[in-house]
């Protein structure tokens, strides 16, 4: 495991998502007198205070009260604003989700969600505050763009980039404790497109959020003992890169996808769809949280538990690496 | 500013809405006969004296806003945006049927006028606490947000978390108004979850609240004309006490006429009992 990214001991300041996401829409604020924001109590929680420091004219907390927080938002955008409305991840995806499914993504609103405190980020807090059911609700909803980042750096494109999308955006992130996995900003982001953080041919790693910085870690390990992993950080759940999910058929034919998520509904279930519908046959595995409530305990451990982290990603990784699949060496004479 | 309307006038308007309904309700095979009879003074109140819209300009920004938060209501609400100039009053004729742009409930991407996507009870309030906050910091300050609720929807939960930011934000545009025709789909709204006392419950949550006979225009008028002059600091409540299938008298009162059918007899004895109304 490379230095520094041991959860507990990383400095949130640096670069950790949830901080930088109030930084830039501050920014984006000055530029933009449409953006306004909306907050369940959480102002401090999620970050977005500091763009209420700055505008307090343009954030309305409407208390305890995740269905208003979205009905609220939706009206905001229905008089021509870009309300970015904050909570955590569960109550966004759950106690507020019918507002979200109704109000913003049938009127097909220009709301922008910021889900913070997702997958197992809460740790200590316990199950009803973990989140990993997200993705499987927000990927179901027409309209919604769905976008994990994976680390602080990704989160600031992801919140420049959202306000250009017309319709409702759904945009999962930790608690802020995550430590970075890009070195700056300089990197190619778009929305839709994977970003191939490390090269390989034996096999490919599809990941996102908080789990692509160990999937890389993992990659780089299993690269000194001779394995050669792809890894791919599909930041964008929905819509799916599927060119990139299907050259990863063709050049690896063994598909690993990691998730911070149920194995149902979330990122493995929508990769496994491109692929089936292709008519390409590869070796396949899930990992993420298999149909159980998770458990409490600090995130690294639960990262540990779930095989979340490097260890236990590239373990899977042997494992598929050892499923036999049926060969066909000519692929590319079946389009 | 309302328009100088007689209260004669909106009567004539409320009975030609009646009448609309009913003749909708039969183009679409059924509907939500009672509570779209019940707010139908409502509606045409609002639409032909009080709010500042244009069926010509439908999405101007400083126009007034009205969400229809029963939304299950659009057979009354549908045939007004109609009789407004909003849509075409022979596209009435396609209510519920495939691929109309009108069904059960409203769809504001495909009704023209049509302010907010309404259905699911409970989140109109939220939605039109949203509209008042981007108005008044849009610097709109004379447009008003109109929300019409059932009384039934009172019970969902998001309906006070609404009234509760309402009052914390001070939003004088805000009015909320309540069809107060006491039945709910199981039986009477005392029955099977008690709302009363909802002049009260408002005013404990910071409204100021107006109580009318919300099937008397006359009554109706005037607690409207108090709404739209509200100069304090506080959203509004209008308590529109009303009778379910108000209009038809084989409808009135009546549980089981919340949703339902007429045979040819009972639509000729519907249009029957509203041309007799005054």
């Amino acid at each position: 495991m490379a230095e520094g990214t041991t959860w507990t001991t990383y400095d949130a300041n640096k670069m950790a998502s949830k901080e930088i996401y109030g930084k830039v829409l501050a920014e984006l604020g000055e530029k933009n007198d449409k953006i306004v924001g909306v907050t369940a109590d959480l102002a401090k929680s999620t970050n977005i205070g500091n763009f209420g420091d700055k505008f307090p004219d343009r954030i309305f907390n409407v208390g305890i009260a995740e269905q208003n927080l979205f009905g609220v938002a939706a009206g905001l955008a229905k008089t021509g604003l870009i309300p970015f409305a904050s909570t955590f991840a569960i109550f966004a995806c759950l106690r507020g989700g019918e507002q979200v499914r109704t109000d913003i993504a049938y009127q097909n609103l220009p709301v922008k969600i910021i889900a913070t405190h997702g997958g197992l980020s809460f740790g200590t807090a316990g199950t009803t505050h973990h989140c990993t059911e997200d993705y499987a609700i927000m990927r179901a909803i027409p309209n919604m763009t769905v976008v994990i980042p994976a680390d602080g750096f990704e989160t600031a494109k992801a919140v420049r980039a959202c306000i250009d999308i017309p319709g409702p955006f759904y945009m999962r992130v930790g608690r802020g404790f995550e430590p970075p996995m890009h070195d700056n900003e300089d990197f190619e982001f778009t929305v839709g497109k994977a970003i191939t953080i490390h090269e390989g041919s034996d096999l490919t790693i599809i990941t996102c959020g908080t789990p692509t910085l160990q999937a890389r870690e993992a990659a780089k390990d299993l690269e000194a003992e001779g394995i050669s992993v792809r890894v791919l950080n599909m930041h964008t759940l929905k819509p799916i890169d599927k060119d990139a999910i299907m050259q990863a058929v063709m050049d690896t034919r063994r598909i690993l996808t990691v998730e911070e998520h149920n194995v149902i509904g979330g990122l493995g279930d929508a990769v496994a769809a491109v692929i089936a519908e292709s008519g390409k046959g590869c070796a396949f595995t899930k990992l993420g949280i298999n149909d159980e409530f998770s458990v409490i305990g600090y995130p690294e451990d639960l990262y540990a538990r779930y095989k979340l982290d490097a260890t236990g990603i590239a373990e899977t990784v042997k494992e598929l690496l050892g499923k036999e699949i049926e060969a066909d060496e000519d692929w590319t004479d079946e389009d | 500013m309302p328009k100088n309307v007689s209260v004669q006038e909106l009567k004539g308007k409320a009975k030609e809405l009646r009448l609309n309904i009913v003749k909708t309700a039969n183009f679409a095979g059924s509907g939500h006969l009672g509570g779209s009879l019940s707010c139908a003074d409502i509606l045409a109140a609002l639409y032909f004296k009080y709010l500042n819209v244009d069926s010509k300009d439908p999405d101007k920004f400083e126009r007034d806003r009205f969400i229809l938060s029963k939304g299950h209501c659009a057979l009354a609400y549908v045939p007004c945006l109609a009789m407004a100039g909003f849509v075409p009053m022979e596209s009435l004729e396609t209510f519920n049927h495939y691929e109309s742009p009108y069904g059960m409930h409203p769809d504001s991407k495909k009704v023209r006028g049509c302010d907010a996507s309404t259905g699911s009870l409970g989140h109109g309030l939220p939605m039109g606490v949203g509209m008042a906050l981007g108005l008044r910091y849009q610097k709109v300050n004379d447009a008003k947000v109109v929300v019409l609720m059932g009384d039934g929807e009172q019970n969902e939960g998001s309906v006070w978390e609404a009234a509760m930011a309402a009052a914390h934000y001070k939003l004088k545009n805000l009015i909320a108004i309540v069809d107060r025709n006491k039945l709910m789909i199981d039986g009477p709204t005392e029955e099977v979850m008690s709302i009363e006392p909802i002049d009260k419950k408002y005013e404990a949550f910071g409204f100021k609240v107006i109580v009318c006979n919300g099937n008397d225009m006359a009554s109706l008028d005037k607690a409207l004309a108090e709404a739209w002059a509200n100069t304090e600091d506080k959203p509004v409540a209008i308590i529109a006490k009303t009778e379910k299938g108000y209009g038809v008298k084989r409808f009135q009162g009546k549980v089981p006429w919340h949703y339902g059918a007429m045979n040819s007899d009972l639509f000729k004895e519907a249009v029957a009992d509203i041309e007799a109304m005054d």
